[in-house]
């Protein structure tokens, strides 16, 4: 058995740049009209791409870890992946692109769901322990989030969007509120935070405001229409909408309601001394990026394009969207291309038509509570700092950002 | 005016009733899906240790004991024989003389957010290195290792003397460098903006 699919996996490795043109042949799709015809061969592990599919060998978009730190490290161990933006469309980001992060950099863990449990324990009247397949009996609900990394910061050093703005990506995520699994458990008065706990190998832990908690959490066994996938919490995962990255505890295995803040050791990095920075660090201001055009891309000469990007906000929907072609001095309005919902990454556009000359390319979004995306100089202003290249915007940077197009149509960072 | 009061007064008992009612409700189960975990597996799976230290076990540690684990552990491989010295995160706050060969692993916690200097509780280093450390082997260490290694971490980054003994009633009294430099964030409310008045 064993052999055979070992021999088959080496067939299909040899065979996969044929693939998607068999696959394509199999099924008996008839060349159209004036184009030219596909090539008959024969094909290969039909049944395994008919059970689960996979995308065109023509389609070579692809994950990389942040340059700092190597995914998988020298232990295996993965940290900080960075989804490809430049390539995204529409919201959704596939599952398998999927940025990644991990609490302290772990192992991602092979878990057998039948052997998962979710507890909930503390603070409560009736602590309770369930199966994923009890938390699958619950009223469910579906509904589009975005996932940003603190970490997601854009330098001057950055070349494309993927460096620069690749930590944060957006799923269809399917789970029971929190707020149901809680009133289950009938939570005592005086409750203010929970600490949440994954069952990786470090228990990644992290405390959240009970007002956050009972509000719009989901425990998510659903992303995309399908399980979750290992890298994003397989089997069960917490989705804190807006929150930083971190809150969102992957391998769900507890949760306790506590008192106060439990200064855990995902909390205690983000100690600072001012609590609108805090603030600023816990919840994701409302951002947005230009995907096209955007670094190492190529506008191959004057005319119609259309600048389109991603926006988003950790506190409500988008708003609005703005693009300017000149460097922020006039700003004119994006139309949004899908729907907006809180919380979740919205897709816009701008037709344009360039005129060939170098130009810088920015985008900037005002989210529902009628928060503006800062500039660096807005942000700078703010904190009473000069805007230089050393200033670092405080919290997480959701600072506006720009592409400059260089007379050639070649792209790079507006920072740099 | 009587006969108003009365049927006030009914209404009113009336009001009380329906609102007990509407309590008791609340507060019982809707879909009786899970079951009870058992005292036992509650203290088993519970690793939290808040800031109070109420859930810290029995058992006790000093920086000499500490010293030798953190040789014996094996966390000298990865932090270093000074404990800032290794790939790892930094423990001990270096000298500032010797740099390390190794470049500050992402996340980067090097001399001013090393655990000792940076959190607030010392409840936050029992929980961490009770949870997560050593690396392969988390959960292994007894609580009496978890208590010397804090203390160890502690005394070399110049929070506690040596001879200070750590147990569940001195180790959450210890006062943290930066107990009164940290603030916490604000009230979080659904829909409204994260800091009014930014940028």
């Amino acid at each position: 058995m064993e052999s055979k699919s070992s021999d088959r996996r080496k067939f299909l490795k040899k065979s996969v740049t044929f693939v998607g043109a068999a696959a394509a042949a199999a099924a008996a799709v008839r060349p159209v009209s004036g184009q030219s015809s596909m090539p008959e061969m024969e094909a290969p592990d039909l049944p395994a791409l008919i059970a689960y599919g996979q995308r065109s060998p023509f389609v070579k978009s692809k994950r990389i870890s942040v340059m700092e730190r190597m995914s998988p490290d020298e232990f295996g161990m993965t940290f900080h992946v960075l989804s490809p933006l430049q390539d995204s469309v529409g919201i959704i980001t596939p599952s398998s692109l999927h940025y990644v992060s991990t609490h302290r950099g772990s192992y991602v863990p092979n878990i057998d769901p039948a052997e998962h449990r979710l507890m909930i324990h503390g603070m409560v009247d009736r602590p309770l322990i369930f199966t994923v397949d009890e938390l699958k009996r619950f009223p469910f609900v579906t509904r589009t989030h975005f996932l940003e990394c603190l970490g997601n910061r854009a330098k001057s050093t950055h070349k494309t969007v993927q460096d620069s703005h690749g930590l944060t990506s957006c799923s269809e995520w399917t789970g029971v509120p929190l707020s149901v699994l809680l009133k289950e458990a009938g939570v005592q008065s005086g409750a203010a935070f929970i600490v949440a706990e994954g069952a990786e190998s470090v228990k990644g832990a992290t405390s959240i405001p009970f007002a956050k908690a009972m509000d719009d959490c989901l425990v998510a066994y659903g992303q995309n229409g399908e399980a979750l996938r290992p890298h994003q919490g397989f089997p069960i995962r917490l989705l804190v909408p807006g929150f930083e990255g971190m809150h969102n505890v992957k391998y769900l295995r507890r949760i306790k309601v506590v008192e106060k803040d439990y200064m855990t050791y995902n909390d205690y990095g983000h100690i600072v001394p001012d609590a609108r920075v805090a603030s600023l660090t816990r919840v994701i201001g409302p951002k947005s990026v230009i995907t096209f055009p955007s670094g190492e891309q190529k506008l191959p000469g004057p005319g119609f394009y259309e600048i389109t990007g991603l926006a988003w906000s950790g506190s409500s929907a988008i708003r609005n969207v703005e693009v300017s072609t000149d460097g922020g001095q006039i700003w004119k309005s994006a139309e949004l291309r899908t729907p907006s919902y809180p919380m979740a990454h919205v897709r816009f556009a701008f037709p344009w038509t360039w005129d060939g000359k170098e130009c810088l390319i920015l985008s900037r979004c005002t989210d529902e509570t009628g928060t503006r995306q800062p500039t660096r100089v807005e942000a700078a202003n703010y904190w009473n700092q000069p805007d230089n290249s050393d200033f670092r915007v405080p919290g997480a940077d959701n600072s506006v950002f720009p592409w400059r197009i260089a007379g050639d149509g070649s792209v790079h960072n507006g920072l740099a | 005016m009587g006969a108003f009061t009365m049927d006030w007064r009914k209404l009113f008992l009336l009001v009380v009733v329906l609102s007990l009612a509407q309590l008791a409700k609340a507060q019982s189960p809707t879909y009786h899906v899970g079951r009870t975990p058992t005292a036992e597996e509650i203290h088993k799976w519970d690793i939290s240790i808040g800031p109070d230290g109420k859930e810290l076990p029995p058992g006790h540690g000093t920086a000499a004991e500490g010293a030798k684990l953190f040789r014996v552990k094996q966390c000298v491989v990865c932090h270093g024989g000074t404990g800032s010295n290794g790939p790892a995160p930094t423990l001990i706050k270096s000298d500032g003389k010797t740099k390390s060969r190794y470049p500050c692993l992402v996340p980067c916690v090097n001399d001013s957010n090393a655990m000792a200097i940076h959190a607030q509780y010392a409840t936050t280093m029992w929980d961490y290195i009770n949870r997560a450390m050593p690396l392969n082997q988390e959960g292994t260490l007894k609580p009496d290792e978890v208590y010397a290694l804090v203390a160890f971490l502690l005394f070399k980054n110049g929070v506690i003397p040596e001879d200070q003994v750590l147990d569940a009633q001195s180790l959450p009294k210890v006062k943290m460098p930066n107990r009164d430099h940290a603030a916490l964030a604000l009230e979080w409310k659904h829909g409204t903006p994260i800091v009014a008045g930014y940028p």
